[in-house]
């Protein structure tokens, strides 16, 4: 029961940086590989702004959603912009330049070390029936759930979210309609980071920060993307849940060490019998 | 391979003759380097050139001729390390065979994944690759077998052996070991690229589905250059393990591999033959010099300037640096 609880409260974390993700990819079919780079560079803001204005990583989410969302916009203009066009083994590449540049870069400017935000405002457990879970955790999956309802809401509800969903769609007959598809693709590309750097912060309450700590993540984000299906919001939300429970599940059964190896089961199952995921468009 | 002897049927060395006497100087240029330029690094460089070159080749006939990226190809590089130094460490068995029992398992495992993961396309088999190598890594770490997350220590002998594969007074035996690796893989690649099975890899990576109705079958033909592909990756491993002689996961299934080759393949020019030679003539001195230079920083400052390099093809020159060349050259090369 334990497991199930912290895989659940993992799996809305996960949902939300995947939902980001497929709403990058659902908007212009590239799929970002430096994600969980950017996921990085969000718990080091929020580091850092703990580390130097003394802002608890709580406080200083709005600053932390500024950052990315100016990065996401910015990773459109000076690159993504270019590939657009551009065949999938070139976006492929480009992104995963991305990735590598920002990684190393991280590593460049504040070394491997791990780090973490001491005594932050959320910290100790809550006990029920029970079951220990850690008040930051509890927070992180809460605050993460409302952040995912909130882009829901605004993605199916709101003029500008209906825009992105008829770019999304079929982008030339949005831009006859008076739709600019660059202007959606650049705020695609905020609002997918601004998801990365809500869970970041609320992540580096309780999680070490180093500057390879965005690959699983980004991994399990493409996991439950594809098992959502790319480009489906909601689908991210069911394929987050069932990616944190298999792998606290699968921890606590087998083996913990080989966690990434059940997720990457479930990936190829799907995948292979069930190529367009759970609730695909593709 | 049976395709290869498909070859036969065109004629394969009709090659213009200015050219085959470039390439034969050039031979043998490379074979008097040792004699010629004493210097201990100038060798290692070129050794690193030749490894680069031929990694970065393995990923150009998976990625470059049938078109899928693979994001995790330095899983059989660590492969083909191990298996050669297992069966050192463990039996006492010759590196020689070692590295041929190391490509024989290379394309075994290649086939066992590729069955699964080649029907996927595009994205979906890029994640699951990046996924592979992943996932090998994190199994070598654990594996008690193999040494765990130590890795295996390969003994050192007391002077130059051929039996044991290595060679402790000169790098010039290591030099002409990768010389001949080099040698033989861009000529099989430099068949494979003119031989049937060449121009069917081609027409999948252009079009599956024309592929398809054409009768080619398309997962076959994946799975053979996702074989091909693994097998010259794993005697670079092998080779390697022998040259540093010390084999741990986390050099050997080092993310950095997987990323150079896809790197040099782009740099140089995907699809082309020659393209991932000039890629690491390119590239890799570069790198080696960038690493003496900024030395003690950590060593991500190469891996910044890979990033970087990689991004800015991306943006200007998609169809890499070998497509500046003289139209006249590359014309020649399109057209095989």
């Amino acid at each position: 029961m334990q497991a199930v609880i912290s895989g659940l409260l993992m799996g809305l974390i996960y949902a939300l940086i995947a939902s980001g993700l497929s709403l990058i990819f659902g908007l212009m079919e590239i799929v970002n590989f430096a994600h969980g780079e950017h996921l990085m560079l969000a718990m080091f803001s929020s580091f850092w702004l703990w580390a130097l204005l003394g802002l608890d990583p709580i406080v200083s989410i709005p600053i932390t959603i500024l950052i990315l969302a100016v990065c996401g916009i910015a990773t459109h203009y000076f690159l993504i912009r270019y590939v657009l066009k551009a065949k999938m083994l070139v976006q492929i590449c480009a992104t995963f330049g991305l990735a590598i540049f920002i990684r190393s870069f991280a590593q460049f400017l504040w070394t491997p070390d791990f780090r973490n935000v001491a005594d932050p405002m959320l910290s100790g457990r809550i006990e029920f029936a029970g079951i220990f879970i850690g008040q930051p955790q509890f927070t992180a999956a809460i605050v993460c759930l409302f952040a995912f309802i909130g882009l829901y809401w605004f993605v199916t509800k709101t003029e500008t979210g209906l825009a992105l969903q008829a770019t999304s769609q079929d982008r030339q007959a949005a831009e006859v309609l008076g739709v600019p598809s660059n202007k959606m693709f650049a705020l695609g590309w905020g609002l997918g980071l601004g998801c990365v750097a809500i869970a970041g912060s609320m992540m580096s309450s309780y999680f070490y920060i180093f500057p390879d700590v965005g690959i699983n993540f980004s991994l399990f984000a493409f996991v439950a993307v594809a098992l959502g299906g790319f480009g489906s919001i909601l689908g991210c939300l069911y394929a987050g849940i069932i990616i944190g429970l298999v792998e606290s599940l699968g921890g606590l059964l087998i083996d913990p060490s080989f966690k990434l190896l059940y997720v990457f089961a479930i990936y190829l199952l799907v995948v292979v019998f069930k190529p367009q995921g759970m609730f695909g468009r593709y | 391979m049976s395709d290869l002897n498909l070859a036969k049927q065109e004629p394969v060395f009709n090659t213009n003759k200015s050219m085959v006497y470039v390439l034969f100087g050039f031979l043998g240029f490379l074979i008097l380097f040792p004699v010629l330029s004493p210097s201990q690094f100038l060798l290692h460089l070129m050794i690193m050139i030749f490894m680069h070159a031929v990694i970065s080749q393995s990923w150009n006939i998976i990625g470059g001729f049938s078109g899928q990226i693979s994001l995790g190809h330095g899983a059989f590089f660590g492969i083909g390390a191990y298996a050669s130094s297992f069966f050192y460490v463990e039996f006492g068995l010759t590196p020689w065979i070692g590295i041929i029992i190391g490509i024989l398992i290379c394309a075994v495992i290649a086939i066992l994944v590729g069955i699964p993961m080649l029907r996927l396309s595009g994205h979906y088999f890029a994640i699951a690759t990046l996924l592979v190598g992943i996932s090998f890594q994190v199994v070598f770490q654990r594996w008690d077998l193999v040494g765990a997350a130590s890795g295996l220590w390969i003994p050192l002998t007391s002077e130059d052996s051929y039996y044991a594969m290595q060679f402790h007074s000169s790098k010039a035996p290591y030099y002409y070991l990768f010389l001949i690796f080099f040698v033989i893989i861009f000529f099989i690649t430099w068949l494979i690229s003119r031989s049937k099975l060449g121009y069917r890899l081609r027409a999948v990576r252009d079009d599956a589905q024309a592929a398809q109705s054409l009768g080619i079958d398309v997962a076959k033909h994946k799975i053979i250059a996702f074989a091909i592909s693994a097998m010259m990756m794993a005697p670079m491993g092998s080779l390697f393990a022998q040259y540093i002689l010390i084999v741990d996961p986390d050099r050997m299934f080092n993310f950095e591999i997987s990323i150079i080759a896809l790197l040099i393949s782009v740099l140089g020019g995907i699809g082309y033959v020659w393209g991932p030679l000039v890629g690491t003539i390119i590239l890799i001195p570069l790198a080696e010099y960038a690493r003496i230079f900024f030395g003690g920083t950590g060593g991500a400052v190469d891996l910044m300037v890979y990033g970087i390099v990689l991004m800015i093809i991306c943006v200007f020159k998609p169809s890499g640096i070998i497509s500046l060349l003289p139209n006249h050259i590359l014309h020649r090369e399109k057209k095989r």
